[in-house]
């Protein structure tokens, strides 16, 4: 789950992270109201959205002029910002984060995630803030800063020196390091206790006052963590999710929006995207990933048909399972019973595989509902793909 | 022989009085594992379906000499779970909970680390050794003895694979599900070597899927160490970059862990890759030169 810049600055402050004074505003009045408070020689609004890229697409705004900041307010909220994270569809901005700017002397990168390979949280830093991190990694990788953190006992000052002294802050900002590594325990501490996916700051600065701030704020969190924080679960925003995930989430399905027509409802994750990948092989493009899990029952599978039917651009429905534990008869019911509950006006192709196949298969022959049958992988594959047409 | 798990492989189920930790101990049972002991707090001299229940792992190890464990307990207690088979010297822990906390393995794995004792999973399907022990959540009825070992980061793809390797008459030796979570105990890179030097398996193959680095370390270790031919399907070819796809770990980011660069190691390194996940058995067949 991601959350915005506001809202990851106020956990960066909760944990000792030092931010700029700001505040979110969701109204031309509140951030002038908002200016008179802070009282400070620039103001800086920033469009709220879960995407990257908002600075070039006119997102933030910078001014001296504390009567300016109602106008950036009105122009912003409501406004769709198109960003290279956006998609062409661009997004909403609903809220704003308005905050005193700062002096810059020094902009850095900093990041913590879960190295795969060891399994060990591990700090990212760079001196070259305030870029995108992967193309400095691809072009300049002897940039890029790695400190591992040992989860035994977590961050030591150690780590913290590794860190301040690789990066040369010893010349940048003498005075700043000592802040500079508490800062990165306070960051690693949120890390572990709030079960987050990855926290970044980019740029993090050192400014001409010689403190450490973080100017940027990138938080996402562990889904399978969330349990634990009902403050993080209060900062989701629906407004920046699709609607359809949002509602296969209610009904605790796997599903994930693309773009092509051919809607797929499969048990398992991998086999899941291994359909995906067979309808693109037969020559269309699969329009989501589908998950019905590993016990696929009637509510599930009419859940399935609900939102695949949802989304307009879905012209044929692919059903792929393979029955393990679960059997296929009683999927083949769920089946035809979600069928006559919702109305499938596009062609559906069925293809039942393991456990009781056969009479799964012979059920859905019988059952007069208009569907084809398959008893393999790319034979059904193909067969929704010639019904549907293939893609431009 | 087989790999990991066989007919004398002593089984204790860690959630055993639950929805799913009952029914599974039954199949596992039925296919015939030896589950010599089940374990639930609390509810120790219960019975389910004939295996004995007991406090705590330690106790279940005294009294019945069990040595793996397979874990049904719910996420936000299986960090425990794993840490208390490990304390009871239980020597293969196969985890098959779905949901654990990435920071929560975090800390498992590196507890674990330098003991004798190997994690398969989380979120995983299990291990099986055909027609000895069944010690997972797989349907039993769809392997048969052969020659194939299976290693593969998914389940129900692992389910489509057996099932045509069983349909060529090729069947399997071992297969194990290392799971779908960023963090895991076993990777393709522990499993590999057991198939290598087992001599009841013939060929190898791994099903990977987006996310991470694990395949093209396998490459690496393919390249170096194995002789006997590697078969791979690599799952999300289609996936964008930056959604998870069902799997925690299965999420392109950063650019990195995308199926065609994986694809292009594996085949560098002598793996015969296949886009086409129907397509894995007949691939197996010609490797084998069948």
């Amino acid at each position: 789950m991601n959350v915005h810049e506001f809202q990851a600055k106020s956990l960066f402050a909760q944990f000792g992270v030092p931010v700029p004074r700001g505040k979110e505003i969701t109204s031309p009045e509140a951030a002038t109201a908002w200016a008179t408070e802070l009282n400070t020689p620039v103001f800086v609004v920033k469009a709220q959205i879960h995407a990257g890229g908002r600075g070039k697409a006119g997102g933030v705004k910078i001014t001296k002029d504390k009567a300016a900041v109602a106008g950036f307010a009105k122009e912003l909220i409501g406004k769709t910002l198109v960003t290279h994270q956006t998609g062409p569809k661009g997004r909403q901005v609903h809220r704003l984060l308005m905050e005193e700017g700062a002096n810059i002397a020094k902009e850095l990168y900093l990041s913590i995630l879960v190295d795969r390979e060891t399994g060990w949280p591990t700090f990212i830093a760079s001196t070259e803030g305030g870029m995108e991190i992967e193309e400095v990694a691809a072009k300049t990788p002897e940039k890029i800063i790695k400190e591992p953190i040992d989860p035994a006992v977590g961050f030591q000052g150690y780590n913290g020196r590794n860190i301040a002294f690789a990066l040369g802050l010893q010349n940048i900002e003498p005075t700043a390091m000592n802040p500079f590594i508490k800062m990165l325990g306070n960051l690693y501490r949120l890390f572990m206790e709030k079960n987050c996916a990855l926290v970044e700051i980019n740029p993090l600065i050192i400014t001409k006052e010689k403190t450490v701030v973080a100017l940027d704020g990138k938080v996402s969190f562990d889904d399978n963590g969330l349990f634990k924080h009902e403050d993080v679960q209060k900062m989701r925003d629906l407004n920046e999710e699709e609607p359809l995930e949002i509602e296969a989430t209610a009904n605790n399905l796997n599903y994930v929006k693309l773009d092509g027509n051919i809607g797929c409802m499969v048990n398992g994750a991998g086999l899941a995207m291994a359909t995906m990948d067979v309808i693109k092989l037969a020559g269309s493009e699969p329009a989501n990933f589908l998950d019905v899990g590993g016990g696929a029952t009637k509510e599930t599978v009419a859940a399935g048909f609900r939102i695949l039917l949802k989304d307009p651009n879905v012209k044929g429905i692919f059903i792929n399972i393979f029955g393990g534990i679960v059997r296929c008869e009683r999927i083949a019911h769920g089946v035809i019973e979600a069928a006559k509950e919702v109305k499938i006006n596009v062609p559906l192709v069925v293809r039942l595989q393991g456990t009781n196949a056969e009479e799964g298969r012979k059920l859905l022959a019988d059952s007069g509902l208009k569907l084809d049958v398959a008893n393999d992988l790319w034979e059904a594959a193909q067969k929704i793909v010639k019904l549907t047409g293939k893609a431009a | 022989m087989s790999i990991l798990v066989n007919k004398n492989t002593r089984v204790v189920v860690q959630g055993i009085t639950g929805k799913e930790g009952s029914f599974h101990a039954t199949q596992c049972k039925a296919y015939g594992t030896k589950v010599v002991a089940g374990v639930t707090p609390g509810k120790a001299g219960q019975e389910v379906e004939g295996i004995p229940v007991f406090n705590t792992v330690a106790d279940a190890v005294k009294k019945t000499e069990a040595d793996t464990s397979l874990i049904f307990v719910p996420p936000p207690f299986c960090a425990d779970a794993i840490l208390e088979a490990a304390d009871a010297g239980i020597k293969l822990v196969i985890c098959i909970t779905e949901g654990i906390p990435v920071n929560d393995m975090v800390k498992v794995k590196r507890a674990l680390r330098g003991r004798d004792v190997r994690l398969i999973g989380p979120n995983c399907p299990g291990v099986i050794t055909v027609d000895e022990a069944k010690i997972g959540i797989m349907p039993g009825f769809i392997h048969k003895k052969g020659v194939v070992g299976v290693v593969s980061r998914s389940g129900t793809l692992t389910y489509e694979a057996v099932h045509q390797l069983s349909t060529l008459g090729l069947g399997e030796t071992t297969c194990v599900g290392i799971g779908g979570d960023p963090v895991n105990g076993t990777g393709f890179v522990d499993v590999l070597p057991l198939f290598e030097k087992d001599p009841e398996t013939q060929a190898i193959v791994m099903i990977g899927e987006i996310g991470g680095d694990a395949e093209e370390k396998a490459a690496e270790f393919v390249k170096k160490n194995v002789k006997k031919p590697v078969v791979s399907f690599i799952a999300g070819i289609t996936a964008p970059p930056g959604r998870r796809m069902g799997h925690a770990g299965a999420i392109i980011s950063g650019g990195k862990g995308t199926a065609s660069e994986k694809m292009k190691t594996l085949e560098a390194a002598g793996v015969t890759v296949v886009k086409n996940p129907a397509e894995i058995g007949e691939a197996v067949k010609r490797a084998l030169g069948r």
